[in-house]
């Protein structure tokens, strides 16, 4: 099987996954999912980190690599702490 | 130190199992800080695997990247203000959708200095550029809306549905040209226009309705994602996005079925546009006056209650009033009053926007309850405090099909036995519709600041009262 037919299996199969989970969130935490998911796509860092690390790669795709690094740690780093700083201020009743 | 293929894409395999595992963590608030610890793991298995790959070889760039994104990133998360979190998340997704533009450019770069390129590579690339580029220039528009640096009113002229039609069918044709000449003009040409879309597609769209814009662009950024796991034939992106994308997929969707409108409504429909509007034939009907009372009318009437229940909208989020909310509380709860918190899931600027700023508060999660599981309890609510909301709780959704807003799901608040809405004028709410709730014979308007009131409610209660 071909490499992109591979791929199309993988995405496919990834939107059921995400179909379920997702609808299991509880509403009231829909604000730290927002965050959450935005710090997963973060991941993009991994496209960033292959087109920056090249050995051959040119000078303006080196440039356009360290943006794209920096604007995904960027979002790696605030999306993941933000997050976790939300989710801390969820208490049950404790008085 | 390198590692082979192989142990990367097992490295990979466990970050998206990880990150599924973050997902799922969020069916409950107990479990949802240890989900996101694992996200965080599976972020860096992902990088490191990544970085000792063999594909990897220069560091330099790099190292400076993460280095300033995590110092930029850290500061920003530990410095906003819960109030600002739907503009953080609107920046973060812009910079998903930059970062994606740039790495399908860098990729072509890099495949054209190699002479590796082939149609279907291109296509994929055209398409990341294209969903990135709207992703971006979408979440700028939304940044500036919600930050208040360009008005948050809708902006709609004449021809506005047939420009963004042009606009996106010349998207797609330059990126078809680009994939069967390895043009360079086209491939330009193309990531500009897209870039003018992503604007042209966001502007229209007013303030009220960016919970459900949040949630879109945040199914675009994953979307974006995907479409770069593609053109690098990187399963570990493409899963992500994959979830990324349903996750903003399903919220657009729970947003836009909690106001009873399509997502076509939402982004080509245009609501609520100018203040004011046209009364409904039934707003007009019930034009007999409201009351108004005092801030020791209502006080009066709660701390004798059995139950008081407090539905909080955009306007508590404005005034800041969560805090001042949770004093209150406290000072009814030691009179025995049994006190809640009802949230309409389009309650403010983004989905959970009200939860967070209650929790933010320190009010116990229990106490705060959705919609479905509140409704039954107006009845028996002896008062119903409205605080900055007022779409969410208009009888007229119900009863008047002439409504803009019929069918729209409400919280049943013109059932609690008194109702006191916290308001600062008259003014309709977004959706420009008179709210008949105003008009019940058990509803009293309490003018002024939301925060002001509340405190004066709360110096009240400690007064001692009756």
């Amino acid at each position: 099987m071909p490499d992109t037919l591979v791929a199309l299996y993988v995405f496919v199969l990834s939107c059921f996954i995400g179909y379920w989970v997702i609808w299991g969130v509880t509403p009231s935490l829909h604000t730290p999912l927002v965050a959450l998911t935005n710090a997963i796509s973060g991941i993009i860092i991994v496209g960033a980190l292959l087109v920056t690390g090249l050995e051959s790669v040119g000078t303006a795709a080196e440039i356009f690599g360290f943006i794209a690094v920096l604007l995904a740690s960027i979002n790696v780093f605030g999306g993941f702490l933000v997050t976790n700083r939300m989710l801390a201020m969820f208490k049950k009743k404790d008085k | 130190m390198e590692i082979s293929a192989n142990t990367q894409s097992i490295a990979y395999l466990i970050s998206a199992v990880l990150f599924i595992l973050a997902l799922k963590s969020l069916t409950h608030p107990a479990s949802a800080r240890r989900g996101n610890y694992l996200g965080m793991i599976g972020m860096a298995i992902a990088i490191l695997a990544t970085l000792f790959g063999s594909e990897v070889q220069s560091y330099g760039f790099i190292v400076a990247g993460v280095a300033a994104g995590a110092l930029i990133g850290s500061v920003v998360a530990a410095r906003v203000e819960m109030t600002a979190m739907p503009q953080l998340v609107a920046a973060l997704h812009s910079f998903v959708g930059m970062a994606a533009v740039l790495v399908a450019i860098g990729t072509y770069l890099n495949h054209d200095a190699a002479g590796t390129l082939n149609p279907v590579m291109m296509g994929e690339l055209s398409a990341g550029i294209i969903i990135g580029a709207i992703t971006f220039s979408g979440s700028v528009v939304a940044f500036a809306k919600l930050q208040g640096l360009v008005s948050g009113a809708p902006v709609k002229f004449k021809g506005q549905h047939m420009l963004n039609a042009a606009i996106g069918v010349a998207t797609v044709l330059l990126g078809i040209h680009f994939g069967m000449t390895e043009s360079m003009t086209s491939l330009v040409l193309m990531t500009l226009l897209a870039f003018i879309l992503g604007f042209t597609l966001i502007i229209p769209i007013g303030g009220a309705d960016m919970p459900v814009i949040i949630s879109m662009l945040n199914s675009y950024s994953g979307w974006a994602a995907a479409a770069t796991g593609f053109t690098l034939g990187n399963l570990l992106l493409i899963i992500v996005g994959a979830l990324v994308g349903f996750s903003g997929a399903i919220l657009s969707y729970i947003m836009c079925r909690a106001m009873n409108r399509s997502i076509i409504n939402v982004v080509f429909g245009g609501f609520g546009s100018e203040s004011g509007g046209e009364a409904s034939a039934a707003g007009q009907a019930a034009q007999k006056g409201v009351k108004s009372a005092s801030v020791e009318d209502a006080i009066y009437w709660m701390e004798d209650a059995g139950k008081v229940i407090i539905v909080p909208g955009y306007g508590m989020a404005v005034a800041q009033a969560q805090h001042a909310l949770k004093e209150m509380m406290e000072l009814l709860e030691e009179r025995n009053v049994e006190v809640k918190f009802a949230i309409h899931p389009v309650a403010g600027r983004m989905p959970g926007h009200m939860n967070v700023l209650l929790a933010e508060a320190d009010i116990p999660y229990d106490h705060v309850q959705e919609m479905e599981e509140i409704n039954p309890e107006f009845p028996t609510s002896d008062v119903t405090l409205v605080v900055g909301a007022n779409d969410v709780v208009n009888p007229a959704a119900k009863s008047d099909s002439s409504s803009p807003i019929y069918g729209m799901p409400i919280l049943d608040a013109a059932k609690s036995r008194q109702v006191y809405f916290l308001k600062r004028s008259m003014s309709p709410g977004y959706s420009g519709v008179d709210n008949l709730l105003f008009y019940q014979d058990n509803t009293s308007l309490i003018f002024g600041d939301a925060k002001d009131t509340i405190e004066g409610m709360v110096s009240a209660l400690k007064g001692g009262g009756h």
